[in-house]
C-alpha cells in the first residue's frame, strides 16, 4: 500500500465523515432531548436533497448562475426540511411523549416508511440526475485529488458544526435546550416551553440534514426516494459510536466512521464498504456502549 | 385583605386513589407560610397541583384573584410564581451560572438579570465559589441552595419551597433556612412544604398540618410549635 492511496483515502472518508457528522448531530440532537431515535431522520435528509434538486432545475432555467442557484436551493431545502421535522415531531411523536419508549421508536420507523411512499409518489422510483452546481474538475493538492464540491462540503460542514456548538453552549435557547434535555419537568418550572424547544431541535437536526443531503446529491450527481436510508443508517451508527446525546460524539462519531469506511476500501472491493459501519457499530456496542465520549457526570443525592 | 394563595376543595388523584381530599388554605401577601405533614401525607402532591404539574381532580387555585387551575407549569413563571421542586432538580450537566440564569429564562431584562444574579452570590458565597462547575458535582446542601436561588431569579412574588431540608445533614439544614429567612425578609411569600415541623414552625407565621390528604390542624406557627398534638405527631412529644 502506497502512502499516496492512503492520503487519498483520508481525504476522501473527512469528505464522506462530515457528511455523516452533519446527519448524526441530528440524531443526537433529538435522541438527546427525547431519548428517541429518529428513525426518519434519514428520510429527511432524503427531501432535503429532493427539493434542492426541484428547486434547483427550476432556477438553472430561470437562467441564475450554479453558485446562487446551490445558495437559494440549499436554504429551501433547509426550510422544508425543519419544517417537516417540526410536523413529524408534532404528528407522530408528540401525542406518544409519555408512552412506552418502544411506541415512537415504531413510530418513527413507520414515519421513514411513509416519506420514503410519499417521495415515490411525488417523484417515482426513478434516479435522477443533480444538477452540477459546484465545480467538479479534479484539483491536485500534493498527492491527493479532489474537487471543490468536496472541499465545500468539509468547509460547510465544519461552520455549520461549529455553529451549532455555539448556539447549544453560548445562548439562552441553546442553554435552555440542555436544561430541557436533562429535566423536562424542572425545565418548564423554570418558565421553559419545551414544546417550543423540542420543535427548535427537531428544525436544527432537519435542517442540518437538508445540507447533508444537498451536499450528498451534489457530488454524487444524483437524487433518490431511497438515499437516506443507508446514509441515515450510517450516520445513526456514527452517533452511537460517539455517544449518543452528545454533539462532539456525533461529530467525532461522523468522521471517524467516513475514515473507517474509506481507508478500509484500501483492503477491500468496494461492494464491501458499507460492512464497515456496522462491524463499527457492533464492536462499539459490545466493547463501549456509551460510545467513545459518552461521559457520565456525578450526580449526588 | 384577599389571600395572595387562595386555594378551595383542591383534590388530586392518582388513578383512582385520591391522595388530596379537598383542601382548603390560603397564603396572604409577605407571610410565610408552612405546610407541614408526615410521609405520604399529601405535601408533595398538594404542591404539583399547585405548579401545573399534575392537574387537580377538583377545587380551585387562585392567584391575586385569578384563577390559574391548571395552568401548566411553564406559564406560572410569568405570573411571578416559582417552584423549588422536591428534591432540588438542578440541572446536573449544566454549570452553576448557567443554572442561574434558566432561573431568569422568562425575563428579557438583561442587564438586571446580571445584577441579580451577583446578588444571589453575595447573599449565597458558596454558590461564586463553584459558579462554574457543573451543578452535579455539587453536595447536596449547595445543590439546595442552588435551587432556591435559581427559583429566586424568576423575581417571584410568590415561591414555593418543596422540602428543602430533605436529605441533609442538620448544619446544612440551617443554612438553608437561615437563607430563607433571609428571602423572607425581602417581602417575597413564601409557602413552605416540609417534613422537618420544628423548623418550619420556628421559622413560618402560619401552618397548616396535612395527614393522609386532609388538613387536620391551622393556626399561628407559635400556637402550633406549642400545640400537644402537633408535638406527639411531628416533634417527637
Amino acid at each position: 500500500m502506497s502512502m499516496d492511496v492512503l492520503l487519498q483515502q483520508i481525504a476522501n472518508g473527512l469528505v464522506v465523515g462530515s457528511v455523516y457528522a452533519l446527519v448524526a448531530l441530528g440524531y443526537t440532537m433529538v435522541y438527546g432531548i427525547l431519548q428517541l431515535i429518529n428513525f426518519a431522520h434519514g428520510e429527511i435528509v432524503m427531501i432535503g436533497a429532493l427539493t434542492a434538486l426541484v428547486t434547483a432545475n427550476g432556477l438553472l432555467s430561470a437562467g441564475l448562475p450554479s453558485v446562487l442557484a446551490l445558495i437559494i436551493s440549499i436554504f429551501v431545502a433547509m426550510v422544508v426540511c425543519a419544517i417537516s421535522g417540526v410536523l413529524i415531531e408534532r404528528i407522530a411523536y408528540r401525542p406518544l411523549r409519555n408512552a412506552p419508549r418502544l411506541a415512537p421508536l415504531i413510530t418513527a420507523i413507520g414515519v421513514s416508511i411513509l416519506l420514503q411512499q410519499i417521495a415515490i409518489l411525488v417523484f417515482g422510483r426513478n434516479y435522477f440526475s443533480f444538477p452540477e452546481l459546484i465545480d467538479k474538475t479534479p484539483i491536485q493538492i500534493g498527492a491527493i485529488t479532489v474537487t471543490m464540491n468536496e472541499i465545500v462540503i468539509v468547509v460547510t460542514s465544519v461552520a455549520l458544526m461549529a455553529g451549532l456548538i455555539w448556539l447549544v453552549h453560548r445562548t439562552k435557547i441553546g442553554t435552555a435546550m440542555r436544561a430541557t434535555a436533562e429535566n423536562q419537568k424542572v425545565a418548564g418550572l423554570m418558565g421553559i416551553d419545551i414544546n417550543k424547544i423540542i420543535g427548535i431541535t427537531f428544525a436544527i437536526g432537519s435542517a442540518l440534514g437538508a445540507v447533508a443531503g444537498v451536499m450528498v446529491a451534489s457530488n454524487y450527481g444524483q437524487a433518490h426516494y431511497y438515499m437516506g436510508f443507508m446514509l441515515g443508517l450510517k450516520a445513526f451508527t456514527a452517533a452511537v459510536m460517539g455517544g449518543i446525546g452528545n454533539l462532539w460524539g456525533a461529530m467525532i462519531g461522523g468522521l471517524i466512521l467516513g475514515l473507517v469506511e474509506n481507508v478500509g476500501l484500501i483492503f477491500v472491493r468496494g461492494d464491501y464498504k458499507d460492512i464497515f459501519a456496522f462491524i463499527v457499530l457492533v464492536a462499539v456496542l459490545i466493547f463501549r456502549p456509551q460510545g467513545l465520549v459518552g461521559e457520565k457526570v456525578a450526580e449526588r443525592a | 385583605m384577599t389571600a395572595m394563595l387562595d386555594i378551595k376543595k383542591l383534590e388530586v388523584a392518582y388513578g383512582g386513589i385520591r391522595a388530596i381530599k379537598g383542601i382548603d388554605f390560603h397564603v396572604k401577601e409577605g407571610e410565610l407560610v408552612t405546610l407541614i405533614g408526615a410521609n405520604g401525607a399529601g405535601k408533595s402532591s398538594t404542591l404539583r397541583a399547585l405548579s401545573g404539574l399534575v392537574k387537580p381532580a377538583g377545587g380551585t387555585v387562585t392567584y391575586k384573584g385569578k384563577d390559574i387551575t391548571g395552568v401548566p407549569s411553564h406559564a406560572l413563571v410569568g405570573l411571578g410564581i416559582a417552584l423549588c421542586p422536591e428534591g432540588r432538580g438542578v440541572f446536573a450537566r449544566l454549570s452553576v451560572h448557567e443554572n442561574l440564569l434558566m432561573g431568569a429564562y422568562a425575563r428579557n431584562d438583561k442587564a438586571q438579570i446580571a445584577v441579580d444574579v451577583d446578588e444571589i452570590y453575595t447573599m449565597i458565597p458558596r454558590l461564586k465559589e463553584r459558579n462554574f462547575q457543573m451543578a452535579g458535582t455539587l453536595s447536596g446542601g449547595e445543590q439546595q441552595m442552588l435551587a432556591i436561588g435559581r427559583a429566586m431569579l424568576a423575581q417571584p412574588k410568590l415561591l414555593m419551597l418543596d422540602e428543602p431540608s430533605m436529605g441533609l445533614a442538620p448544619l446544612m439544614v440551617e443554612k438553608i433556612f437561615e437563607i430563607i429567612r433571609l428571602i423572607a425578609k425581602r417581602n417575597t411569600t413564601i409557602l413552605l412544604i416540609e417534613q422537618n415541623a420544628q423548623l418550619a414552625l420556628e421559622h413560618a407565621d402560619r401552618g397548616y398540618v396535612l395527614e393522609s390528604g386532609e388538613i387536620t390542624l391551622q393556626g399561628d406557627a407559635k400556637v402550633l410549635l406549642a400545640d400537644p398534638r402537633v408535638k406527639a405527631a411531628y416533634l417527637g412529644g
